[in-house]
């Protein structure tokens, strides 16, 4: 097992063991992380592999059904979540929003919003702002309040890819110049991978968690995003011991669909006892979204 | 100057108003115009209940909107009727049940029509302190948790994220609105105290840059219209309660002239 947190650091936040259920099938179950002051972790995974879940768990803002969630006392955290609909019939600049859960002077607001890149649309009106723009302005917004922890459910979509680059490096700017600690949602492999301390591996349970290149060289990692994007970081290649099919099941490289071989290679950092019945095969949808 | 009732009247619609005005915004931005509406309406079984119990009324609608709206929350998060759906249903029931049960009273002699659509000119002095009294306190709590609700309100996520407690914040909003529901009813009634949280908010949204904006345009939009309504309703010998919705509505049309705000060509 790979302790991925360096050992003279604290962390800040851990979840151990979480599952969360809706009816009788879980978003997601056995979900380990923790996250340190100065770390970038990534969660990657395919749709509804339960990403956005087990950033609301460890947030607090969804309560487990099983495991723990540890959080620091008096953390500051800056969130950006997956979606955000404001109603049209809020009047909101791009200054106030940056108000929205605390007071910052003109000051901070605008060194805010230079950062991101929008400080000209200072005065506008939220609901004119392009996808990009207020993705940006949602970033501002989460670095003003300088958090201990900053939380971002895929920042950059809608943002063109070298709008993408640059807030993937202001993130990393932010982390070395506060110490904050940084769980992040991703889709960007390569950009996210080159970025990040530790990436966890995420469907429905951690496939595989550890250092950007264990994860990339690991079977688990090229299964859930195809080969090539392992090859994209991969220091070396290996055989992947298990796919995931369709339905949900299990397939392992000798062609074995019995769950009790779930055998891993010696880069995939299991740190959890795995419930297959439950935590592998029901993973279709995305897990329930903020409307 | 208190003596003369049409003063009165004016000094009550206008504290009205000022409350209306932002609560009204949090209701519009919120989408609970129908159920705002819904608590409204079941005013009148609180009156029956405070009636039958001999309790002041004021009291009684207080309570019984605070538990249509417990009541609500908790059949929405149960989920197998649409929200609509439930609203409709508890709207016109808690109405229905409050008429009847008013009817079966014949010992008791109420103004239905300044149930439903309010007597402004009746205020008493007396009326006038709770108004402004209770008035204070709703938006004095608004005030103090004006950053959370609208950090609630944007997103419910951010706000529990970043150390807010939007659920609680969400009920101490139906907790304000219940105690405007009951002190607003003599003056605006129970069918047109909606009208006076969602047209003065519904106008100033035209004009307004941020949600301190709207808030504030909607308290003076909604004093316009008391004064508007109630001069008219003298001169005209109209109905005040729907004098000043209608003078609401005159705003809403004036502000409506103005290009929307934050709205422009492209969306």
């Amino acid at each position: 097992m790979q302790n991925f947190t360096a050992p003279e650091r604290h962390p800040i936040i851990t979840v151990s063991g979480v599952g969360v259920r809706r009816e009788d099938r879980w978003l997601v179950r056995g979900v380990d992380l923790s996250i340190a002051r100065g770390e970038i972790v990534t969660l990657i995974g395919p749709n509804g592999s339960g990403k956005s879940t087990t950033v609301k768990l460890a947030l607090g803002i969804m309560a487990p059904d099983e495991g723990k969630v540890w959080r620091e006392k008096k953390l500051r955290i800056g969130y950006v979540p997956q979606r955000v609909a404001m109603d049209r019939s809020l009047p909101m600049t791009v200054a106030r929003l940056m108000a929205l859960t605390g007071r910052h002077s003109a000051n901070e607001i605008d060194r805010a919003l230079e950062q991101v890149g929008i400080a000209h649309l200072k005065k506008a009106q939220v609901h004119q702002l392009s996808g990009g723009e207020f993705q940006r302005a949602l970033i501002a917004r989460a670095i003003i309040g300088k958090p201990d922890l900053l939380v971002l459910d895929e920042p950059v979509q809608g943002v063109d890819f070298s709008g993408e680059v640059a807030l993937y490096d202001l993130i990393g700017q932010i982390r070395d110049a506060t110490g904050c600690g940084v769980l992040l949602i991703s889709h960007d492999l390569h950009v996210v991978m080159a970025r990040t301390d530790t990436v966890i591996c995420l469907n429905g349970h951690v496939c595989c968690s550890g250092s950007p290149e264990t994860v990339a060289a690991s079977g688990e990692y090229a299964a859930l995003f195809g080969p090539r994007a392992a090859e994209t970081l991969a220091i070396y290649r290996h055989e992947h011991n298990h796919s995931h099919l369709p339905d949900g099941t299990v397939k392992h490289a000798d062609g074995d669909l019995n769950f009790d071989h779930h055998a891993h290679g010696p880069h995939c950092d299991h740190s959890h006892a795995h419930d297959h019945e439950h935590g592998h095969t029901r993973q279709n949808q995305e897990p329930s979204r903020h409307a | 100057m208190l003596e003369s009732f049409f003063t009165r009247a004016i000094i009550a619609g206008l504290g009205v108003a000022a409350i209306t005005g932002p609560l009204g915004c949090f209701i519009v931005w919120r989408r609970l115009a129908y159920f705002g509406d819904t608590m409204a309406h079941s005013a009148i079984l609180g009156v029956a209940l405070a009636l039958f119990f001999s309790l002041s009324p004021m009291a009684g609608v207080f309570a019984i909107a605070v538990l249509v709206a417990i009541i609500l929350v908790f059949l929405q998060k149960r989920g197998s009727l649409s929200s609509d759906s439930l609203l409709g249903l508890l709207s016109h029931s808690t109405l229905a049940i409050g008429l009847v049960l008013v009817s079966l009273m014949p010992h008791v002699r109420i103004d239905l029509m300044g149930l439903l659509f309010g007597d402004i000119l009746a205020v008493s002095v007396a009326d006038l302190a709770l108004i402004y009294g209770g008035g204070a306190v709703v938006l004095g709590v608004l005030a103090w948790l004006w950053r959370p609700m609208l950090a609630g309100t944007v997103s419910e996520d951010i706000a529990q994220a970043e150390g807010f407690a939007p659920e609680r914040n969400k009920l101490v909003f139906m907790v304000l609105l219940a105690a405007l529901i009951a002190i607003a009813m003599k003056i605006l009634g129970v069918l047109l105290i909606t009208a006076m949280l969602i047209i003065p908010a519904t106008a100033a949204r035209r004009i307004a840059n941020t949600p301190e904006q709207m808030a504030l345009y909607a308290a003076l939009g909604g004093m316009a219209a008391v004064l508007l309504g109630l001069w008219a309703s003298l001169h005209f010998d109209t109905p005040s309660g729907p004098s000043i919705v209608v003078a609401a509505l005159g705003v809403f049309a004036l502000t409506s002239l103005v290009p929307l705000n934050g709205l422009s060509a492209k969306d």
